[in-house]
């Protein structure tokens, strides 16, 4: 009787377990795998980077409804920006762009960490430049009185406007350079990470996603820079 | 982990993209072209925010579940410009009085 016993056929419900040491260290156990993992973190900085668009968003319709209300005015406030440094520091944050996006390629290919870290630092040292030479036109903003408040001075046909123009300025800038700050420590914790030779062609993930951060960043300064200094490049005075 | 490896000349080319767009912006800026100037300098800046988007943030080779949460950010901001100035612009207040 023993031997003719029903035994159940072996269907497993869930798959067995791969032994321990076929798991990623990196792997967190409620993901399938690493694929699947590095999916769900880049479709979570996607959502944050929507809630991000309209952060800056509110800014830029603050913008285009006063700039309708004046563009004249606007025109004569944007022409007393400083384009050299506008264009340079545009320049600047392609160029660390650029690095972001060769430190990510590096990490991906599984190059050495040296290499990784060399990409990173380059990228922060160019971060580091532009918040640098926005330090200086801050600095010479101050010394001609543009900045919004009491003593703020306009020789010009739109003292309001002009008011209004670089209170936006300061807002709309100062908002990038605060996100600028916080990429840099971003990338200080990454840069520690690929020293540590923490990334490879198997785990990527913080560099991909600090990536989006960053080219993020550079993506709204390349609206700010045309609609905040090329706004008032053909301004002839009144 | 799977994930596209695209090569450096890409990078780099994408970059000189960049970098050229920024330039002719600039220039195109000097020259009075009336209601024009604006039409160009946000045509030049969206062709580099997409070149950025597509190529550095890897979306040309992303899910088109991330492709969706993308577009739905864009899509958003164009509501709150959409809404927010059709209020404005019927309010009957006359552009460029205000100084």
């Amino acid at each position: 009787m023993s031997e003719a016993q029903y035994q159940p056929p072996p269907v497993a419900i869930h798959p067995a377990p791969a032994p321990e040491h076929a798991h990623h260290p990196w792997l967190q156990h409620h993901f399938d795998n690493m694929a699947q993992q590095a999916e769900a973190s880049t479709l979570g900085m996607w959502v944050f980077l929507c809630t991000e668009i309209l952060f800056f968003g509110g800014l830029f319709m603050a913008y285009i409804v006063y700039r309708h209300a004046s563009p004249e005015g606007w025109q004569e406030a944007s022409s007393q920006l400083n384009r050299f440094w506008g264009t340079t520091n545009t320049l600047v944050l392609i160029c660390s762009s650029l690095t972001m996006a060769l430190a990510v390629r590096a990490a991906q290919t599984s190059q050495s960490a040296r290499t990784q870290v060399g990409w990173l630092l380059g990228t922060m040292v160019f971060g580091v430049g532009f918040l640098g030479i926005k330090a200086i036109e801050y600095y010479d903003k101050f010394v001609d009185h543009h900045v919004p408040g009491p003593y703020f001075h306009w020789d010009g046909l739109y003292p309001k406007p002009a008011e209004q123009f670089y209170s936006l300025y300061f807002a709309m800038t100062g908002l990038h350079a605060l996100h600028m700050i916080v990429g840099l420590g971003i990338m200080t914790v990454i840069t520690v990470m690929a020293w540590r030779k923490t990334f490879d062609a198997e785990y990527y993930t913080p560099v991909e996603v600090a990536g989006l951060y960053w080219h993020f960043v550079d993506i709204v300064w390349i609206f700010l820079f045309p609609l905040l200094y090329l706004v008032g490049g053909h301004f002839k005075g009144a | 982990m799977s994930g596209h490896v695209a090569p450096k000349s890409m990078y780099i080319g994408i970059w000189l993209a960049l970098v050229a767009g920024t330039i002719l912006t600039y220039l195109v800026a000097l020259v009075d072209l009336g209601a024009m100037n604006n039409v160009v300098m946000l045509a030049i800046a969206c062709t580099k925010a997409t070149l950025v988007v597509l190529f550095f943030m890897h979306l040309r080779w992303s899910t088109r579940l991330t492709w969706v949460v993308a577009a739905s950010g864009f899509f958003w901001l164009l509501i709150l410009f959409g809404l927010t100035m059709q209020d404005y612009l019927t309010r009957g207040w006359v552009p460029g009085t205000w100084r």
